[in-house]
């Protein structure tokens, strides 16, 4: 009865949706205030009926109804309940539910947020709004329905794939979700924009904040994902450049290039054009990344959908909506051009250099993404690209990047003196040099020519981003911009200096662990004592234990495991982790050797945590940026001109 | 010249030199990264190069896994039931690596023939095989059935005919099933 109300939901959220798509566009056209006005209830409408569907489906899978075909293939009457509701999103249908939901909590935070915008703007953005949740409503329904029964039922499910059981389950896919889908509303701004014919300084002012909070939420939730593969993946690498991970790391750079260029709109009126391509292309490229992951065509732990209508749907919507939005863009952008000026040593120039870096980053990591699944398509053979690639082609345009930062972040608008850029920065380059050279010879002996470039540079960005939050050196009046300024741009810092010295420092052996005799790595002494049958709430396990000593002094104990779940029977390698911010040791179980052996793979991993520090910290400075008092002072200042506005336009429309 | 245009020819022409040269590294940087894929058949009728890393996925042949005692080092064989191609591999194995399961190997050809793997990836997810093997098994189930019509005898001996329906059932079930 449950999932037949989550159906009936579904149906009900998908007919909301289509008049929250059609009336406020008409009305915007012809000025109808009904229709327009139609548009909220239909919002708000949608989200009570896709939460009841959300709802409706997490019911199922904590009550173990296997009548429901998604449940009984994610699930099993084992499975403890705290895994039973992040099931929900563990498959193709439910992780489209989430999506759907995702998108109707942003659309009625946008509508609840919007009082101070224009009546028709707000239509505008709403209906665009409403064309995505059509899109992904009516995919869901017709191709990949959550609520399909199986009769007759199974007496129990298949259970969810083990990898998969895991609290990080409970908060990678909604964060990344979160992230992904708040571009659609960047993106509804920019189309409304397009559809108004105009751009101004208001426009960029509404669209910052949400660009801002979707782009956190899109760093914390890749950020969670590289940590889960580091830890439960066991094979310690903290980014595959997998396709699917290039997937959800194509939309964040091109969100942080658009995040730098929405600045400059608002305080110069410039880029405008720009602006509203980088907030396009973001949006189409977290629909790339769904029909990627969502079609099956990649080889990947996040591909779980085979079926290629599937993968034909995402591919005509996305080729709809982004055909659609270009062609609107071609049209309409040309009369938006802007005629301020700036000097080449000003803030623009360096947020002009950050956008066109990041875009080459954006596209040569989407060349390798993407290139194989061409030829794949035109059949010139099976090709892959491997992380040599991405490592460099990824640097290329990230170490200019990194300098330009530093200087960047202290020039002002429009044209800055040369002498006091240089004044307030000799300080700090030479602090970066100071640091960032012996630092690496010193705790590591030896050190290539990229190694101390990747520390300088993790100085020189850490160094310069913090000197404005001092007193005396920064403004006397820090705005929370600024400090969200600051402490994002620290946070990259702090996420460089983990990223080089693991890429150069980490060590890694595959070695027979023979019970008594130690292993050496990186100074520790690893000795495999035994192994033991451990059991677990649906999987039993043989855990080993092993002692890490240095220089004969405990360190800790580790306790890797080889797990294997009941119901799905194959075997899932639980690595063990001695934690630690100079570095983590890491170790994983092979298989039997006999004799109480057993091939054991080893890791040594300096600095690692300070990457997913590194991202907290982008993470915490978003959210300073979007509290800043601008946004809400603005927000009661334009009120009254903006009402007065519509009054001037209903005026003139009588007469 | 005025000092000004000077200057700006000189950051123009240092773009121009920056990008070009970041291009040609980044473009070689890609040709020689760029790992192809042969199925046991390609692997033997086709030759594969010498020099270059290359991508070997099919099935692990059934009763071809063997270990030294003690040792780190497995050898087995990947086949698409037309052919095999010997494998060896030094390490962890990845943990649903088994017999009779998809596997794709990178690594190069050794002096004597055999392929020696850098590394192993075996799918997770058992619902799933990769797209390359799945396909990789069919062309081979077709090539073999050729080459029993021309009167060749099938590599590996081992497998029968009925093995070769059940794999392909299961690579096909896998497909179909859509999870």
């Amino acid at each position: 009865m449950v999932p037949e109300l989550g159906q009936v939901a579904l149906v009900l959220a998908l007919i909301l949706a289509l008049v929250q798509s059609v009336a406020p566009l008409w009305g915007s056209y012809t000025g109808n205030r009904v229709l327009m006005s139609l548009a909220k209830p239909a919002v708000t409408g949608q989200l009570v009926f896709a939460a009841i569907a959300f709802g409706a489906l997490t019911y199922a899978f904590v009550t173990h109804d296997f009548s429901v075909a998604f449940v009984a293939g994610h699930s099993n009457s084992e499975l403890p309940v705290f895994y039973r509701y992040g099931a929900v999103w563990g498959g193709h249908e439910g992780s489209l539910l989430l999506w759907i939901l995702v998108l109707a909590i942003w659309s009625v935070l946008v509508a609840v947020f919007s009082r101070q915008m224009p009546e028709r703007f707000v239509a505008r953005v709403l209906g665009v709004l409403g064309v995505v949740a059509v899109g992904f409503l009516s995919f869901t329904l017709f191709t990949s329905n959550p609520f399909d029964r199986l009769i007759p039922a199974p007496v129990d499910g298949q259970d969810l794939n083990p990898i998969l059981q895991d609290p990080a389950l409970m908060f990678h896919p909604p964060l990344l979700y979160i992230g992904y889908v708040g571009f659609a509303v960047a993106f509804a701004f920019a189309i409304a924009a397009l559809l108004e014919g105009r751009i101004d300084a208001a426009w960029a002012r509404w669209t910052r904040p949400w660009t801002t909070a979707a782009w956190l939420f899109l760093t914390l939730g890749i950020s969670l994902g590289s940590w889960w593969a580091y830890y439960e993946l066991g094979w310690g690498g903290w980014w595959f450049w997998d396709p699917v991970e290039n997937a959800s790391f194509l939309p964040w750079l091109v969100g942080t290039a658009l995040i730098h260029s929405l600045a400059v709109t608002e305080k110069r009126g410039l880029f405008k054009s720009w602006t509203l391509l980088l907030a396009i292309s973001a949006f189409s490229l977290s629909l790339l990344g769904t029909f990627l992951v969502r079609s099956g065509i990649l080889v990947s732990v996040h591909a779980f959908a085979a079926d290629p209508s599937r993968g034909l749907y995402i591919l005509a919507f996305m080729g709809i909506v982004v055909t659609a939005a270009l062609a609107l863009y071609a049209w309409r952008a040309p009369s938006m051009a802007s005629d301020a000026g700036f000097k080449p040593l000003s803030r623009e120039t360096f947020l002009l250099a950050n956008n066109i870096l990041l875009v080459i980053a954006t596209l040569l990591i989407l060349l390798g993404t993407l290139y194989p699944l061409f030829m794949d398509a035109l059949n010139l053979g099976k090709i892959s690209v491997g992380p040599p690639y991405f490592d460099l082609a990824f640097m290329i345009p990230m170490f200019p990047l990194m300098i330009l930062i530093g200087i960047g972040l202290h020039t002002m608008w429009r044209s800055t003196p040369a002498t006091s850029v240089w004044r307030k920065l000799r300080i700090p380059a030479l602090a970066a040099l100071v640091i960032g050279i012996p630092m690496p010879l010193f705790f590591y002996g030896t050190a290539g020519v990229l190694t101390v470039l990747g520390s300088i540079l993790a100085f020189w960005v850490m160094i310069t981003a913090v000197i404005d939050l001092l007193p005396r050196i920064g403004p006397a009046r820090l705005t929370r911009s600024h400090v969200g300024m600051c402490l994002a741009h620290f946070g990259l810092g702090v996420l460089i200096l983990g990223v080089t010295f693991v890429s150069s420092y980490d060590l890694e052996v595959d070695r027979a662990g023979i019970p008594g005799q130690p292993v050496d790595l990186a100074g520790y002494e690893f000795t495999l004592l035994g192994t033991r049958g451990v059991q677990g709430p649906n999987f039993d396990a043989i855990e080993a234990e092993i002692e890490v000593r240095r220089d004969g002094e405990f360190v800790t104990t580790l306790l890797p495991q080889k797990r294997v779940y009941r119901v799905q029977r194959d075997p899932i390698t639980q690595t063990a982790i001695g934690g630690g911010w100079r570095r983590e040791l890491l170790v994983s179980m092979g298989e039997p050797l006999g004799d109480g052996a057993w091939s054991l793979r080893i890791q040594y991993k300096p600095l690692v945590r300070y990457i997913w520090l590194g991202t907290i910290f982008m993470a915490i400075g978003g959210l300073f940026a979007i509290s800043d008092r601008r946004y809400r002072l603005a927000r009661r200042r334009e009120t009254e001109p903006a009402a007065r506005g519509t009054a001037t336009a209903a005026a003139g429309g009588q007469g | 010249m005025t000092p000004t245009r000077k200057r700006r020819l000189v950051m123009v022409t240092a773009l121009v030199a920056g990008v070009g040269l970041a291009t040609t590294l980044a473009l070689r940087a890609f040709q020689e990264n760029m790992l192809y894929f042969y199925s046991p058949t390609e692997f033997v009728e086709l030759g594969v190069p010498e020099e270059r890393t290359i991508r070997v996925g099919g099935l692990v042949a059934d009763g071809s896994v063997r270990r030294m005692p003690g040792s780190m080092t497995i050898e087995f064989q990947v086949t698409d039931h037309a052919y095999a191609v010997p494998v060896s591999y030094t390490g962890v194995l990845p943990d649903l690596f088994r017999e009779g399961q998809g596997v794709v190997a990178r690594g190069r050809i050794s002096d004597n023939g055999v392929f020696v793997a850098e590394n192993l990836m075996a799918k997770h997810d058992e619902n799933y095989m990769p797209p390359e093997v799945a396909q990789a098994l069919h062309a081979g189930k077709m090539r073999a059935i050729e080459r029993a019509q021309q009167g060749f005898p099938n590599e590996p001996e081992g497998n029968s005919g009925t093995t070769v329906a059940d794999d392909s059932a299961a690579a096909d079930g896998s497909a179909a099933r859509g999870y």
